[in-house]
């Protein structure tokens, strides 16, 4: 059942709605909520084929669903319709503006009503996928402060890497942090790259969902094995920027197992031929981070390891 | 002492000049002031602002004018990048630098760009920010301080030397805690954010205004040996208590009030006009007594749009 969740006057004739698709099954006062949310940057796809997906897969079996499961596959309606990354024509990023206010601008109203239509839920899944300059393996991100509560569901989900946060990075204006901080459990996914969908990485994340739907005596039907998670705290990440400024020519494929010492990719100037830097892996691990975007910028980053100790 | 010029931050990039920074120094000894001017492309009023304070204190500076132990720096533009192809965010990413202090070393550009600038400027006792809105629209010049735990009585009564009309306290939301202002004003510093009237739009007066409202601060925390008019008396209120009026109806916009105004509660100060069919859908009349103190200057609205804000009287 399609359902608004926010709707404010545009100027002209339209409404900007934001929607999401209720599919339930068996409910009681009982019942648990799972919340699939994604969409928040206008530039980020990767959720579009989740939210398709699952809901194809839950109405074509619904019998075998006990309680409800919300899909918001556009928190950001405006933003995915014209390849903006933002809200049209509000300064803010939208992740950086929950709770949002009844009283504000209409961002922030709408991601007032984003998070009151969410709160409550047993679980909500937030689907990010990076940015349209690295492309990530499925991941996802927790703070330390919500690891004890959130470890144990993000270890259902069928992903490559949990990355703990430590609490001095975490931003409090995001919807998982507004929603964590309210007692509602939310885990955020990274995964992919900007403006693409990668079938591969989506198709793991819905087994890794339904295995989670199933975990919560939600979903009675068959299940797919899932991963087991490397996990792993800041200190485990090793950082790759680039000094210099080019074109990044990576020497590694993204998921690689690479060692201390291995060349990870190359920056050229592409005046001079010039290599004007080599990119050098600082410890062995998994290259879960990589650039895709070519254009490197001094500082910009290029790969992100997740260390394994050894080396 | 003259004038001393740094980049006081660089970074690369693979097809234009490098990035640099620039800071300008006055007198020596205790960072005591550093002024900040443009972190976004189209703030070009905040950079006019700064530019003009340099040339000023470079005046003062060769009269002798800068106190024993002082140091002022001033950085008119931290992001020229964005400026010179009409950006108002980072050219790559559309990232602000504005929100994302205190910065991170390891981090993305804008990342770095906050962290190496944040390095540079975090321990001035003061810190005085030319800011700009995001809403689009007009302001009574103003200035402005974050209700942070560190220092803010001490900060609150700072707000008068500036001399303007008024001085506001904000109660941080969660967006505002990768600003500049915060970030200074948890390290410690007394820190400000200075509102003109205009953004890409450089004011002959609000433009002197600002300028005048900043020597007027640097003079009354002893940094300059200078005499300027005491400004005016400064009505020091919480943000909250400013009326926000915003749209319950989208459509085109008439306004009939504009910042400075004396409005009485029923006075009409704008209408709601049908995009398509040009009939009136909303008339919105002022609630209270009071000053509009901020007018947005956009033709469409969308609801929820703040219109106008006004200080009761």
């Amino acid at each position: 059942m399609i359902k608004h969740v926010s709707i404010a006057a545009l100027p002209v004739t339209e409404s900007l709605v934001i929607q999401k698709n209720r599919i339930e099954n068996n409910v009681s006062p009982e019942s648990k909520r799972v919340c699939i949310v994604t969409g928040t940057h206008g530039d980020e796809l990767e959720g579009q084929y989740v939210c398709a997906h699952l809901v194809k897969l839950l109405n074509s079996e619904k019998q075998k669903l006990s309680g409800i499961v919300d899909i918001y596959p556009a928190l950001n309606p405006l933003g995915i319709d014209s390849v903006t990354r933002g809200f049209p024509l509000f300064d803010l990023d939208m992740n950086r503006i929950f709770p949002g206010s009844p009283t504000g601008s209409l961002a922030e109203a709408a991601a007032f009503d984003i998070v009151r239509d969410i709160e409550g839920a047993d679980i909500c899944i937030d689907i990010h996928s990076s940015n349209i300059f690295l492309r990530e393996i499925p991941q996802i991100r927790v703070s330390e402060q919500t690891q004890a509560e959130l470890l144990p569901y993000a270890a259902m989900l069928n992903v490559d890497i949990i990355w703990i946060h430590a609490a001095a990075t975490v931003l409090e204006s995001t919807l998982a942090h507004t929603l964590n901080m309210r007692g509602t459990k939310t885990l955020v996914v990274e995964m992919g790259v900007g403006m693409r969908i990668t079938e591969s990485y989506c198709t793991q994340l819905i087994d890794g969902i339904m295995n989670l739907l199933h975990g919560l005596d939600m979903w009675s039907g068959d299940v797919q094995h899932v991963r087991a998670p490397i996990v792993s705290k800041d200190h485990g990440v090793g950082f790759l920027n680039s000094d210099a400024a080019g074109i990044f020519i990576p020497s590694v494929t993204h998921g690689d197992y690479v060692h201390t010492g291995d060349v990870i990719g190359r920056v050229l100037d592409p005046l001079t031929g010039s290599i004007v830097e080599s990119a050098i892996s600082p410890c062995n691990g998994i290259l879960f981070t990589l650039r895709e975007y070519p254009v490197v910028f001094g500082g910009s980053l290029l790969a992100r390891i997740m260390g394994d100790g050894n080396g | 002492m003259e004038m001393v010029k740094n980049i006081i931050y660089s970074i690369k990039s693979p097809y234009r000049q490098s990035l640099d920074i620039i800071g300008y120094t006055f007198g020596s000894g205790e960072p005591s002031c550093c002024i900040v001017g443009a972190l976004r492309g189209n703030e070009i009023q905040q950079m006019a602002i700064c530019a003009q304070l340099v040339n000023t204190l470079k005046n003062i500076e060769e009269k002798g004018c800068i106190a024993e132990n002082k140091s002022i720096m001033i950085i008119p533009c931290a992001n020229y990048y964005s400026m010179n192809i009409g950006k108002r965010f980072w050219t790559m990413d559309n990232t602000d630098i504005n929100r994302m202090f205190p910065g991170y070393e390891l981090g993305e550009t804008t990342q770095r760009i906050a962290d190496g600038l944040f390095k540079s400027i975090r321990d001035y006792v003061f810190g005085i920010q030319m800011a700009s809105f995001y809403q689009e629209g007009k302001f009574l010049p103003h200035v402005k301080v974050m209700d942070t735990s560190s220092g803010k009585e001490a900060a609150y009564e700072s707000l008068s030397d500036f001399g303007l009309p008024y001085g506001l306290i904000r109660k941080p939301i969660p967006y505002d805690t990768t600003t500049l202002n915060y970030n200074w004003q948890i390290w410690g510093c007394q820190a400000f954010s200075l509102f003109a009237t205009y953004t890409e739009h450089i004011g002959g007066q609000s433009t002197q205004a600002a300028v005048n409202a900043t020597l007027r601060f640097l003079i009354a925390k002893g940094m300059l040996k200078w005499s300027l008019h005491p400004g005016l008396h400064t009505r020091i209120l919480n943000e909250d208590n400013i009326w926000r009026i915003s749209t319950s109806r989208a459509g085109i916009l008439k306004k009939y009030a504009s910042i400075e105004d004396e409005v009485r509660e029923g006075d009409l100060l704008c209408e709601i006009i049908h995009p398509l069919e040009g009939s009136t859908i909303d008339k919105v009349v002022s609630p209270i007594d009071g000053i509009v103190f901020f007018s947005y200057n956009k033709q469409l609205v969308m609801e929820h749009t703040d219109i106008f804000n006004i200080i009761p009287f």
